[in-house]
Formats: C-alpha cells, structure tokens, sequence
C-alpha cells in the first residue's frame, strides 16, 4: 500500500477514554454530505459560526458502537484545495486547521457521488495533500449501480493508497459498512496510528491523469442510451418550456402559500382570540391585563399566526433545492441574470433572501467574483424575506378582495406582483451597481447539475422544521420584547387620551410629517421603528397600538379597513417591496464585507427607494380614486 | 475546435485547455475537466444559445460560452462504448 504510518512517538497526544474524535465530512457539492450528517448525528446540529467570518458550519454528535464520541462537522461543498470562493476557502481553512479558536479535524471523511467517480476521483488526490487520516465513501452506491456502473472497490483502495467505503447515506444497511469501519479507525486515529495517506505528487493536471489512470480500470461504466435525469431534462433544460415551467412553479408556489393556508390561518386566530378572552375574563381589568392581552398575545399571535404561510413557502423551496432543480433553475436564469451583470450562481443566495436575507447573503460567499458577491449582497435585501409575508398577508387579506380572476386567486396575483417587483428592481439595481460601484468583468458560471433524487423525507421533514423553529424563535426572541416594549410606549403615560399623547406618540409624531407626503399615518409612523428589529414587527406593533384603541379586538385587518384609505394601505405594500429595516441584514452586510460603506449605502438607497414607491402608490391610486 | 462551439449530439474528446486565465483552467479542472475525457453538449439556454450543460463523465456540468472556449475538443466518430447492461454489480472485496 502507497501509505506512510505517522510516527509513534512521544510527540501523540495520550489516549483518553472520553477523548472525542474530531471528524470533518468532505465533498463536493450534492454529494449527499449533509444527508449522511443528519442520519448519524440524528439531525441535532448545533449551528455555528467561525469565529472571524460568518460562515456557518454544523456541528453534531454521535456515538459509536464501541462507545466512542465522535463529533462530526459538515463543511460547505469542495471540488478541489484551491479555494476559489469564500465559502471553499473557509472550508479548506477549517480542514488545515487555519480558522483561530479551532482545532484541526483529526481525520477526514471525504464523500463522493458514485455515479461521479470518474470526473471527480482526482479531487481525493488533492485532499491527501492535507496530511490528514481519511476514508473515501462512495455515496449512493446503488443509484450508480443502477445507471450500470461497476467499481472495483478494492483495487480502487490499493490504487489510491487510502481505504474505500460503499455506501448508501440515506438507508440504515447501506451506513453499516462505514460505521463498522468508523468504529476499529476512530482508536487508531485518536492513537496517531492511522495511515496517513502520503501525498500525490504533481500538479492539478498530473492528478487528473493519475484519477484518470485509475478510474479506467477500476470503474467500468455500461453507457445507457437514457438516464432518467436526461429525461427530465428534455423538459425542464429545453430553453422555452424550462422557463416556463419554472415561472409556473414560482407562481404556483405563492398561489399554494394563500390557499393551503387559509384554515389553518384561522384556526390559530382563533386560537389567540380564545386565549384574549380567557385572560380578558380571568386577569380584572388594569395594566396587566392589558399587557397581556394587547401586548404579547396581539403582539406575538400577530406573527405566529403567519407559521403556516411559512412552512409551506419553505416546502417548496426545500423541496426544489433537495430534488435537484434548484441548479437547473440557476441555469436558466443564468442569462437574464448576465444582462445585469450577474451570475447563475447568484439565482441560489437571492433565492435563499426569500427565507430571510441573512443566510442569503452569507451563501453568497460561494460566488466566486468578489464585485458579483458585493453586487450580490446588496440586491438580496430586495427579495421577499419571510418577515415581509405577515405584513403582506394582513394587508392584502384586509385590503384586497378574496375573489378570482379568471383561474387565479386575486390574493395570490397581487402578492405575486410584489414578489416580481422586488426582483424587478433588485435586478435594475444590480444593473446600476455593475455600471458603477462594482464595475469589472463578471465571473462565470460553473456548476453541476445534479441527478434528480427523491428527498429523502426524514431530512425535509428536518429542514422544514429547522426553518419553522428559526421563525418561531424570531417570535420569541424578537418580536416578545418588542412587543411589550412598544405597549409600553404606546399605553403611558396612562393618563393619555390618545396615541398621540403617549411617548410612541411622541416618537411617531417627529416622523410624522416626513411620512404624511407618502401617506403614512401617524400609527404607521409609530410601527415603522420597532420594525427595525425585525420587519414583521411591524405588524405586531399595528395589532398592540390598534387593539389598546380598540374596545373589541376584532382581528386586526378589520381594524385596519376601518383606519386606512386604500391608497395608504397600497402605498404601506410599497414599501415594504424596499422595506429599509432589519438591523440584523445591515449587520450581517457588515460583516460580510468588513466595512461599513455597505450597509450605509444599503439602507440609504432602500431608504429612498422606498420612500418614492410608496409616494408614487398612494398619489397614483389616490389620483385614481381607490 | 473548441467547446463553446460543439453541436449538441455530437460526441467530442477534450484536447486541453487554451485561456490565459490561469485561475479559470483550475476551476475548470477541479469540477472535472481533463484531458481524454469525453464530452457531450446537452442542453443550450434561450438567450444566445447561453449557457450550455454538458456531458462530462457520469456528471452534468452548466458553464457560460465565454468559459467553454477555454477547452479545445476533438470530435469523435462514435461514442458508443462496448455496452453490457446485465453486468450491472458492485464489488467489494474485504
């Protein structure tokens, strides 16, 4: 074997019963890392962060048979040790050991698509050169059994000088033989008595001969006329009826977002509006109670009550990221994206900014063009993040009417439109920035289209609750606090006969006459600044400072069709496309590129650029005559 | 010729690589480019014929025109390889 043992010398670390094995896992994109992940760690991932850089890594525990402790990290994907993007370089970066504060893996579990074996063997050769123990596992063995492929494992292991495991991540028999392995290694490594494969010698193209030498003995491929991807592929790649279809899915994404939701939207009001008359009933009338009932149950409820909008916006977005169309749709888009100045690469991170723009401009990093990642990063704000939904879904269900036109809900059509005009002026806005501030050549696209899976159900079922704790959280974290905060400032001082005698009131009124040209009342005002927390905070704020007025609490778009002119209520929509609150976005846009000129700039043209949208709304309808 | 260029159906073997772009060459590598590898043209975008997806082993790979003119190909007269769909197995020897 092509291998060198490390030196048993004093030099190792002594063996600890407890001592934990330090695992990274390796790959390349859609290898299926993460699926593997989730089944050995049973998806308890601890989130973190590297210190320095926000880039965010899981880390998760798990036991062997032997009793040994291993903690295992999930990295980014990587094809080679260069590091073209920031997500590859911290990755590599954790891998050397390079990233302060943290310990270098003690071994690597480098993954591999099966199917893939001969256009990425050589990416294992590069990952020797880390010096470190490491395993090969050949993922989704059976898939590329069934495409016609043979591997002959165990001259592939005597060729590449490092061991080969089969495996199939998602089914519990096909994990067997790696845990099996995972168990009689972990000692060795711990002991510093693991092979360490030696280094492939050469450079990149040197290697690519040696995979390639290797490969066309030990894999042996029977060429089907057809795979299944290739299928699909004549409908979803054909240039026409991709977009389509994938214009169709968006829409019909936002059409399910209304729809499915409706009952279960009413079941929670409901809910919350029992709970209010209960402490209504219970708690005697004072300041308690109405914190209580018009603070945190107005407040909160107002928010939660959007859970289901969000887990099913979040189903299709899962759904089409884990099937593999995610790609595809970065390959369409990638030429309208161009005519900006941007990339295919960057239709993933501005995706991902219609969940929350946070982790969408942290998966920037994998745009390899710093000036596309900068252009990136200030165009992701103007996707719809979830925190804009509750504000459009009570605006548009107390202001536009549930009818249809024609097939489709008018509901679903107008929040439709304001999900395109923010990409549409995220996309004129990225056109401006390529001409000016982050002008330069544009990078290219480079990406693999996966092979069509099935989800695994165990992980979407994870990631979707992942997503629907992160916003419960929000709720709890965010939104609690600023809701009783701002039922304190709207309910004293006590002896205040109006709103706009008490101290949000006061607050409110200094914005007052900036807002009242776009048609914003003094309420709005008012709710606009704890939405700097958060957007939807917005909403919960409108509900306590509405339901404090209010004898009966009789939903709060009732109580707003009553308060507001349509005009108003339009122009607040507009707004809200542009949205410039969100003080955790402009601080992850300080970080992400380490200055603040940024963030600065971010908010000022969000600012402004809302500020002339909602006036142009409110003076067109009210011109109009809504 | 050179891959920004290649018919769909029309099987071709990379020859090398021809860019001044030292960094693009790697990347290019790195996903999976060599030579002697054979390569397919799938599918063409919209706009321009932009980007295109090829056929690149067992993997599928989508990259820009003004990138695939970094790899020079040679056509092949015919792609079949010698097909034998019933030994379709794995093997692992212990």
């Amino acid at each position: 074997m092509d291998t060198v043992t490390s030196p048993e010398s004093g030099v190792v670390t002594p063996i600890f019963a407890d001592k934990t094995l330090r695992l990274a896992l390796l790959g390349a994109p859609n290898c299926g890392k993460t699926s593997l992940f989730n089944a050995l760690t049973g998806g308890r991932a601890k989130i973190a962060n590297y210190p320095g850089v926000t880039v965010e890594y899981r880390v998760g525990h798990f036991e062997l048979p032997s009793g040994q402790n291993v903690e295992l990290l999930d990295l980014p994907g990587v094809y080679g040790d260069c590091g073209h993007s920031m997500d590859e370089r911290v990755a590599l970066d954790a891998v050397r050991g390079n990233l302060e504060g943290q310990r270098a893996p003690d071994a690597l579990v480098f993954m591999m698509d099966a199917s893939h074996i001969s256009t990425h063997l050589h990416n294992i050769l590069q990952a020797k050169q880390h010096g470190l123990p490491i395993v090969l596992v050949l993922n989704m063995m059976d898939m590329a059994a069934r495409d016609g492929m043979t591997i002959d494992i165990a001259q592939l292991e005597e060729k590449l000088g490092v061991t080969v495991i089969s495996c199939v991540a998602v089914r519990a028999s096909g994990r067997g033989a790696l845990i099996q392995f995972l168990d009689a290694w972990s000692g060795d490594v711990l002991a510093g008595k693991a092979d360490v494969p030696s280094r492939a010698k050469g450079e990149l193209k040197d290697l690519q001969a040696q995979a390639r030498a290797i490969t066309a003995t030990t894999v042996k491929r029977v060429r089907k006329v057809e795979t299944f991807t290739q299928r699909i592929d004549q409908f979803v790649m054909n240039p026409v009826l991709g977009l389509v279809l994938l214009f169709g899915i968006l829409f019909l994404m936002f059409q399910a977002v209304y729809s499915w939701s409706a009952p279960m939207i009413e079941g929670i009001e409901a809910g919350f509006a029992w709970l209010q008359a209960v402490v209504e009933s219970v708690i005697p009338s004072g300041w308690v109670q109405s914190l209580i009932s018009s603070g945190i149950i107005a407040g909160v409820g107002s928010v939660i009550v959007f859970l289901p909008q969000i887990v099913i916006l979040f189903a299709f977005i899962l759904l089409l990221e884990a099937s593999g169309y995610m790609a595809r749709a970065a390959f369409l888009v990638d030429t309208l994206m161009s005519k900006v100045g941007l990339n295919g690469r960057a239709f993933i991170p501005l995706l991902s900014s219609f969940a929350c723009a946070i982790p969408g401009i942290m998966a920037a990093r994998t745009i390899e063009q710093e000036r596309d990642r900068l252009t990136t990063i200030m165009i992701a704000p103007l996707m719809t993040c979830s925190a804009r939904w509750p504000v459009y879904f009570l605006i548009i269900g107390a202001f536009i009417p549930d009818e249809k036109v024609g097939i489709f809900n008018l509901q679903g059509v107008v929040a439709f439109g304001l999900v395109i005009s923010g990409i549409i002026f995220a996309m004129i806005m990225a056109f401006i920035f390529k001409k000016s501030l982050t002008r330069g050549e544009s990078s290219s696209l480079l990406i693999e289209l996966p092979s069509y899976k099935m989800p695994v159900f165990k992980d979407y079922l994870q990631g979707l609750w992942d997503r629907a704790a992160i916003f419960m959280s929000r709720a709890g974290r965010i939104i609690l606090p600023a809701s009783i905060l701002i039922w304190f400032l709207a309910s004293y001082p006590s002896n205040a006969t109006s709103i706009r005698e008490t101290f949000a009131g006061k607050v409110g009124s200094v914005l007052e006459p900036l807002l009242a040209p776009i048609g914003f009342n003094l309420e709005i005002a008012i709710s606009l600044i704890p939405a700097m927390a958060a957007r939807e905070v917005a909403v919960g704020s409108l509900a306590t400072i509405y339901s404090l007025g209010e004898e009966d609490v009789d939903g709060l778009g009732t109580m707003l069709q009553s308060a507001w002119s349509l005009p108003t209520a339009l122009a607040f929509l507009a707004w809200f496309v542009f949205a410039p609150q969100c003080l955790s976005t402009f601080a992850i846009i300080r970080k992400e590129t380490n200055s603040w000129k940024w963030p600065f700039f971010a908010f000022a043209y969000l600012f402004v650029l809302a500020y002339i949208a909602a006036g142009i709304t409110f003076h067109a309808a009210t011109a109009a005559g809504l | 010729m050179t891959l920004d260029k290649l018919k769909r159906k029309t099987p071709a073997k990379i020859t090398g690589f021809s860019c001044d772009n030292k960094d693009l060459e790697t990347r290019l590598r790195e996903i999976g480019f060599a030579e002697g590898d054979n390569i397919e043209a799938l599918h063409f975008g919209l706009f321009n014929r932009n980007p295109i997806s090829v056929r690149l082993n067992g993997a599928i790979i989508a990259l820009r025109r003004s990138d695939a003119s970094a790899i020079t190909l040679e056509l092949v007269e015919s792609s079949s390889s010698p097909i034998d769909i019933k030994s379709a197995r794995v093997t692992r020897v212990a």
